[in-house]
């Protein structure tokens, strides 16, 4: 569960990204983030995984106050949140196996569980049979299904995706639709920042709308609502 | 999840200090030539903080010998009468900033005089049938920096012709030793900033070279303690491998004076230090100094690019 009281955000060369949110998202909601560029969405985003600190009001995320939470408690926090970026992230000498397990081996889990979570989440995205290419040899959209793994094999609770099929075809966009569609199935709330305009209006969520740092529309099962 | 967070308290794993061991060599072979020039710095410190180090201490080793050795020597009138000179020589033993009393018999004084004259000494023989010299008192103040202090004390005593000491030749000595030390210093000083310096840029390298690496593991919830351990130890190893050489160096050279001054100082007051312990404290010392320069050089960069 993700709740934003009055959060605004003023960055030091002056603009201001956030301009008083209020939102609520329920644990297992899907939700698409729109909105033009330099509208706020990033900075969205970013504050809901603790990139960004608001520079005023509370952001809770599963009953802990981000805004207030202390540097050293960042890492802990980030172990209960997944996130996709658009450019993937992933860790070109590392094969698709290593990369996934990268995430459970910096925060030191056994390497028992580290196998067994591993393989899950490489068949839930459906890369079991190429764990040791290379992200060099995988397609866009098999690379986003990677990193993708890479975010949930810590089973988090929320994945928060920054426009993760920006760089994908439209059939590949499909795809990962599908995989982020099935992890929500399992009670995991999604968060989407996107500026594909057909999956908005085709697979239908809440949409939330943003424009000049303020939340302009939210609306269950809505639409894209702009002209892309 | 709270399972997973109790983990982080525990202490490191084994296989976590592996990891962390291995990730820190890869990165010293992947710098290579930094590496190289790092490591060089600090032998090249490390080399002349302990032949500095080695000539100081020696210096004030023999400095203090010959301070120990310092006597102070009392002449006595030559009208003082036996019961005179008993009384004095009762005084000075009754004080307590003295250690010793030896009467030297003018005899005695003449004899020490031809003979440190050698050959040309004979002439001075032919003094045995008139002897002008004094009987004398040879003292060892308790606490050789007291010397002049008690000689000062002593000249005021009746019966007391003169009181002679050598105090101002140690305190030479010690005068030389001291600038030595702080021109020394100096020079280290800026020896140990370029290696810092050199060893910051090295590990640098290593962090921009896994900027992407260290953005994921932020990403996904590694503390940064675990982050920092890698670099923090690429450059402790940095430290050490630069101590390797000055402490080999050190010890053989220090065993080749040893062995060739020792025989020659043998009875004799003058003292080097004996070469164990004192090179075993010099090796230690100087692979605290590496371990300290790398680790201090590693903290810099990574203070500067990990944000913490």
């Amino acid at each position: 569960m993700i709740v934003m009281e009055n959060v605004y955000k003023k960055y030091p060369n002056g603009v201001v990204a956030a301009n008083g949110i209020d939102v609520a998202i329920e644990q297992g909601e899907f939700v698409y983030v729109v909105g033009a560029s330099g509208a706020g969405k990033s900075t969205f985003i970013k504050m809901m995984y603790r990139e960004e600190k608001p520079t005023s009001g509370k952001i809770i995320v599963n009953g802990i106050d981000i805004a207030k939470l202390k540097s050293s408690k960042v890492p802990l926090f980030r172990r209960s949140i997944g996130v996709v970026f658009q450019d993937f992230k992933l860790l070109p000498s590392l094969t698709v196996y290593e990369n996934v397990a990268f995430a459970l081996e910096v925060i030191e889990e056994s390497p028992r569980i580290i196998k067994k979570r591993v393989m899950e989440v490489l068949e839930l995205v459906n890369l079991k049979h190429k764990t040791r290419m290379l992200p060099s040899e995988l397609s866009g959209g098999e690379q986003q299904r990677v990193s993708i793994a890479r975010s949930i094999v810590n089973s988090p609770s929320i994945v928060i995706a920054d426009e993760p099929t920006g760089n994908l075809d439209p059939d590949t966009s499909w795809e990962i639709m599908k995989t982020f569609e099935q992890i929500n199935s399992h009670g995991t709330t999604i968060v989407m920042a996107t500026h594909n305009k057909d999956i908005v209006n085709t697979k239908k969520h809440r949409v939330i709308a943003i424009d000049g740092g303020m939340i302009v529309r939210d609306e269950q099962r809505g639409d894209y609502g702009y002209e892309a | 999840m709270s399972e997973m967070n109790n983990e982080v308290i525990t202490v490191m794993k084994l296989r976590t200090i592996g990891r962390h061991v291995r990730e820190s060599f890869k990165s010293i072979w992947r710098n290579g030539w930094m590496t190289f020039a790092s490591v060089g710095a600090v032998t090249v410190t490390l080399l002349l903080v302990g032949v500095f180090y080695v000539i100081l201490m020696n210096l004030n080793e023999v400095a203090n010998s010959i301070e120990e050795d310092v006597t102070i020597k009392v002449l006595i009138d030559t009208t003082a009468t036996p019961e005179q000179q008993k009384a004095l020589e009762t005084e000075l033993k009754s004080m307590p900033e003295i250690k010793s009393v030896v009467f030297s018999s003018k005899d005695n004084e003449l004899n020490q005089l031809v003979d440190s004259f050698g050959q040309q000494g004979e002439i001075l023989k032919l003094y045995e049938q008139e002897n002008p010299l004094n009987d004398a008192f040879l003292v060892k103040a308790a606490e050789p920096e007291t010397t002049k202090q008690v000689a000062k004390k002593i000249e005021k005593l009746e019966s007391v012709h003169l009181v002679n000491y050598g105090q101002n030749d140690v305190d030479k000595l010690f005068k030389i030793i001291s600038i030595s030390r702080n021109v020394g210093l100096v020079i280290i000083i800026g020896l140990l900033l370029t290696a810092v310096f050199l060893i910051s840029n090295t590990i640098k390298i290593t962090i921009v070279a896994r900027r992407r690496e260290i953005e994921i593991m932020r990403l996904v919830g590694a503390t940064n303690g675990f982050i920092r351990w890698p670099f923090f130890l690429e450059g402790l190893w940095l430290g050490i491998f630069g101590s390797i050489i000055p402490i080999t160096i050190i010890a053989i050279l220090y065993k080749n004076i040893y062995g060739y001054l020792a025989p020659k100082l043998e009875g004799n007051f003058i003292q080097i230090l004996e070469f164990t312990p004192f090179v075993y404290q010099v090796s230690l010392l100087l692979l605290l100094m590496g371990c300290i320069i790398g680790v201090w050089g590693s903290m810099m960069s990574v203070r500067k690019f990990l944000k913490v």
